[in-house]
């Protein structure tokens, strides 16, 4: 079990460090998904749609931005053989699958917080303190469920050839799940359409578990799965 | 003398392509062994086997005690395997490179800043970026990440590759001194007249068989 904390710790560090120097989501990945809440903003062109709609337009340029940040994850594995060099290291795989959910965690978790400050802004959103605290908390389940189910199927496609291609078709029905139960929460934080706050928690706890499925599998799956 | 590989009839797959057609070879501890042959000969293979990343499909094999057949991931973390690739992050200074291997092994700063001075990756070059230096200093960047991994048995794919020769005789200097302090060398070269003075037995590899060897 120190093995998987030691390796986790040092990959997750280094995930970090490497996103600190790049910049990547700063300088890339939080323009685009920038972007994308603009042109939903230009598409639906009225504030009434957009205050209905913003929990998904939120969550849809999140995982958009995802499937950004776990190719960029991947491609710096895989670029001077890293991921192979690591694996033949025998590297605890539970601790890289871990150290790499926990970086990528980091960076959705303040893509979000963008996306957020974008919706109260572009969409007119105004929540109430209530709604607040149960976004936070939608946002902090649902991104642990994909933090990990990007960091396995990124995983999965790393060795693959046409994982660029290969990444969106595998990622996006499988957080699917996370999509319809953050978005449904989300709403009712906002109170989009009429939605009570105290419709969002089952939702949430919809997420919690995703993501313990998400995570249980991921563990399991990982190290096999870039064994491969 | 203690035995650290053994292989015996091994053959291995790759792609439906008999890599390895029954190789016999024994390593004794201490010892430094080239293997030389043709490309395609299946040198690399023998490397890959030794490292419990290329599965044996028929046939025995060991290293360091451990069963290849049944139990090859557990040999991992003991070998070092520095192949035609040099496992590094590009983004990473070579420092931050060095740290990160030394810090999945729990490996101290001391070994890490020890291990940059053998390779003469510090000073100037610690805080430059492994995407801006030339190929022979990222190859010393791949050692100096091995040598803080603290294996046992070294696995070397043409580790002379893209070395100047001043590199070249500090990767042998390096080479020698781990087997002092107790580790075995297998490498793989083409660069025969250098690595024949390094090796203590040269073994030729053809068509995924030993045809020859010679001490």
């Amino acid at each position: 079990m120190q093995t998987v904390r030691r390796v986790s710790l040092a990959v997750v560090r280094k995930d970090l460090r490497i996103e600190w120097s790049s910049k990547v989501l700063l300088n890339q990945v939080a323009p685009f998904s920038l972007v994308i809440m603009i042109m939903f903003a230009f598409a639906l062109d009225n504030e009434g749609i957009l205050q209905r709609v913003a929990p998904g337009l939120v969550w849809l340029a999140t995982l958009f931005s995802m499937l950004v940040i776990v190719q960029r994850s991947f491609a710096v594995e895989t670029a001077d053989g890293a991921l192979d060099a690591l694996r033949v290291a025998g590297t605890e795989p539970l601790g890289i699958f871990i150290g790499k959910s926990l970086a990528l965690m980091v960076q959705l978790l303040a893509l979000e917080l963008m996306l957020l400050a974008i919706a109260l802004v572009l969409y007119a959103v105004e929540p109430t303190a209530m709604g607040y605290a149960e976004t936070f908390a939608t946002m902090l389940i649902a991104t642990i469920g994909l933090g990990f189910v990007g960091t396995l199927y990124g995983g999965l496609g790393a060795g693959a050839r046409g994982r660029e291609t290969l990444l969106p078709l595998l990622l996006l029905p499988a957080v699917a799940p996370v999509l319809i139960g953050a978005t449904r929460a989300t709403e009712a934080a906002f109170g989009s359409g009429g939605a009570q706050s105290s419709e969002g928690w089952p939702w949430i706890g919809l997420l919690a578990v995703f993501a313990g499925v998400f995570g249980a599998v991921g563990a399991l799956a990982f190290g096999p799965m870039i064994e491969e | 003398m203690e035995t650290v590989v053994e292989l015996s009839g091994v053959v291995a797959v790759l792609s439906n392509f008999p890599a390895l057609a029954g190789i016999d070879l024994v390593v004794h501890r201490g010892e430094i062994v080239l293997l030389h042959g043709p490309n395609g000969a299946g040198k690399t293979s023998v490397l890959r086997v030794c490292a419990g990343l290329l599965p044996i499909e028929r046939g025995e094999g060991s290293v360091m005690g451990v069963n290849l057949r049944t139990h090859r991931e557990s040999v991992r973390e003991q070998v070092g395997l520095l192949g035609h690739s040099n496992g590094l992050y590009l983004e990473l200074t070579v420092t931050q490179n060095v740290s990160f291997w030394a810090s999945t092994v729990g490996a101290t700063a001391q070994e890490v800043a020890l291990a940059m001075q053998r390779m003469k990756i510090d000073g100037r070059l610690a805080h430059v970026k492994a995407s801006q230096l030339s190929a022979g200093q990222r190859r010393r960047c791949a050692l100096a990440s091995l040598i803080v991994r603290r294996a046992s048995l070294w696995l070397l794919d043409e580790p002379h590759a893209g070395l100047d020769t001043a590199g070249q005789d500090e990767l042998d200097a390096i080479l020698q001194s781990a087997v002092s302090s107790g580790a075995t060398v297998v490498l793989a070269s083409h660069e025969t007249q250098r690595s024949r003075l390094l090796a203590t037995r040269i073994v030729k590899v053809d068509g995924g068989l030993i045809s020859g060897s010679e001490s």
